[in-house]
């Protein structure tokens, strides 16, 4: 190693690799990755929060795994030894939430094996772990796993908010609200279909967009 | 009239370009062109144009609906006065009671809509479409109700936003924007809109009902011989298929007429704004669904008469106000034909094979909305073929 490849931890390009998943590279809305997941987990905030997590974890331990070994890996079987390493992180997790929060677990069902499928996990290491150094491929893994969950975070807060009228399952619309006890309100059952979210994900890039111009395609 | 005109013209220049108002330009040409015959001219080609522009043809859409509107206030009335006991409560009391429950609704829906459309016009810097002048009159027509008016604005915003402006705007949209507006409320607020007791005013609190008062929809009485397997079905309120076509039946609003909606029918086919291929086929796809039905008559359900399944719940409304609507339905002449018998056989398809869903109607129109390109485009491509084996033989 000589002495001009040596960086600080935290260089401008690094921060970068961070950060850019949380706007202009964002995983969901600008690469439309992951959508099959961020519809299904994000009915309640606290599945959408967990599922935001383990992904993180994933794909950024993954992707730190794969650019250490990425000189050895024989690139006519790399998928395979890719898919060793992202699915044995999976089983981890998913023992892990088994343990801890089984309820959470249990609501979130076979998502959580389907991380392996993940097309940001695979496609990071792909992109970017096979061709980078360990600590950059580790940042950038996680900065976009934080896009993806960012965006889980804000449909599940969404969603749950207007279709059961409760946050992390506290009850956070007044009782009184309800029509059944004299008020006028009514949760918004469409916002637990898997339709709405998709309308959701459509209303946060149509924001997006119109704030960040330079997202919009000729 | 006059001194309008001068008025107009006295303030137009502050919102041409350069004027203090010209931020306000759209609003305005709005209004104008509502009240005048606009005098544009066309710039390239040769054109014939009327008078008869896309705001004229709304407003006969709006008449049209008139009929239906009116009875629907009327019936309103009578549905309630039924209900607290007072069944012989005049025909002018009846309305004055409908009118001031629908007029809300109207209201809501009128003020919520051409606002988001005023908005949006005036953000893309393009003129105000019409469309809305239709679909904001369609929106309480099939309502109940009972709904609560804040759901009207929701469902409202809803469809003008993510059914038609998200499209570019009238003329762009996929789905038809009324109906888009009712199906939301019935998969987010599904008790609001579904069930027997929505349908009459006052019901959903029970105060006052006379015993024996159902406010159940013919086709719910179906739903409910069919749950309990019974032979025969109990009608409620002992009402006949004559008065399921005369409308002084439970339903939404405007839809319980079948009389009102065919005077409708009358007045598009009448000016042309209508296509009577849809219409009629959309009747003439309910109508052979419902023999085939009847020849099955494994229940209840099935054994529902083929031509009454045309006079009740929305069928007749839809048919004629919501399946032609241009934008939406195929746009040739084998399309229409073809989209609209694929209307009539689902509509009836769902109400006889899940009676829970007794809105086959809007599902039917909904999803032959997004059907229509497909179905044009095989049409197209047919004739293109058809043509090009008549020059290849013409050749030889």
């Amino acid at each position: 190693m000589s002495e001009k490849e040596k960086e600080p931890m935290f260089s401008a390009k690094i921060w970068k690799l961070l950060t850019s998943p949380f706007n202009q590279n964002n995983p969901i809305t600008v690469q439309i990755l992951g959508i099959c997941s961020a519809l299904a987990v994000t009915a309640k905030l606290k599945p959408a929060f967990v599922m935001a997590l383990s992904v993180t974890i994933v794909t950024a331990c993954s992707s730190f795994i794969i650019s250490l070994i990425r000189k050895s890996i024989p690139s006519r079987i790399r998928i395979i030894v890719q898919l060793v390493v992202v699915a044995a992180l999976v089983i981890l997790v998913d023992q892990v939430l088994k343990a801890f929060v089984y309820d959470v677990s249990k609501q979130l069902s076979v998502f959580v094996g389907l991380i392996i499928t993940n097309c940001i996990i695979m496609g990071r290491i792909e992109a970017f772990a096979l061709g980078n150094k360990p600590w950059a491929s580790f940042v950038d893994g996680a900065g976009n796993g934080l896009g993806y969950g960012m965006i889980l975070i804000i449909l599940g807060f969404f969603r749950e908010l207007l279709g059961a009228g409760t946050l992390w399952g506290y009850q956070v619309i007044p009782d009184s609200w309800y029509v059944a006890n004299g008020g006028f309100y009514s949760n918004n059952g469409l916002m637990l279909l898997p339709p709405m979210a998709l309308i959701c994900v459509g209303i946060i890039i149509w924001i997006q967009r119109s704030r960040n111009k330079s997202l919009i395609e000729k | 009239m006059k001194a309008l005109r001068n008025f107009v013209d006295k303030i137009k220049p502050a919102f041409e370009k350069d004027g203090k108002l010209h931020m306000l330009h759209s609003t305005f040409d709005a209004f104008e062109t509502f009240l005048f015959v606009p005098n544009h001219v066309t710039k390239k080609g040769t054109h014939i144009r009327d008078c008869n522009d896309m705001k004229r043809v709304m407003i006969v859409v709006v008449i049209a609906l008139l009929p239906a509107l009116l009875f629907g206030m009327f019936n309103v009335g009578l549905q309630h006065f039924r209900a607290i006991g007072l069944p012989d409560t005049g025909i002018w009391e009846c309305f004055w009671f409908g009118f001031l429950k629908v007029l809300p609704i109207i209201l809501v829906s009128y003020i919520v809509g051409l606002g988001i459309e005023f908005a949006f016009a005036q953000m893309r810097g393009h003129e105000v479409n019409e469309g809305f002048l239709v679909t904001g009159m369609l929106i309480p027509l099939v309502m109940p109700v009972d709904i609560p008016l804040w759901m009207v604005a929701v469902a409202t915003a809803f469809s003008v936003i993510i059914g038609k402006e998200v499209f570019g705007g009238t003329g762009m949209n996929v789905f038809n924007p009324a109906l888009l507006a009712r199906a939301f409320i019935f998969f987010a607020y599904t008790p609001f809109i579904s069930g027997e007791k929505v349908w009459v005013a006052g019901l959903t609190k029970g105060e006052g009902i006379v015993d024996g008062f159902s406010g159940a929809t013919p086709l719910s009485d179906v739903a409910n011989a069919l749950a309990e397997g019974a032979k025969t079905v109990n009608w409620s309120n002992a009402s006949t298929p004559w008065d399921w076509f005369v409308g002084t039946i439970p339903g939404s609003i405007g839809e319980t007429s079948t009389i009102a909606i065919l005077i409708g029918a009358a007045i598009l086919l009448y000016t042309g704004v209508a296509s009577w291929r849809v219409m009629l086929s959309v009747f003439a796809g309910g109508y052979l669904m419902g023999l085939v039905f009847n020849l099955i008559g494994a229940n209840v359900a099935m054994d529902f008469p083929a031509w009454q399944h045309l006079i009740v719940g929305g069928f007749a409304f839809g048919a004629v106000f919501m399946a032609t609507d241009p934008v939406t339905a195929p746009q040739t002449n084998v399309g229409k034909v073809i989209g609209g018998f694929l209307i009539g056989v689902i509509a009836v398809m769902i109400r006889v094979v899940n009676p829970g869903y007794p809105e086959g109607m809007m599902l039917a129109i909904l999803f032959m909305n997004a059907l229509s390109p497909l179905i044009d485009y095989y049409v197209v491509q047919a004739n293109i073929s058809r043509r090009n084996r008549r020059l290849k033989l013409a050749g030889k």
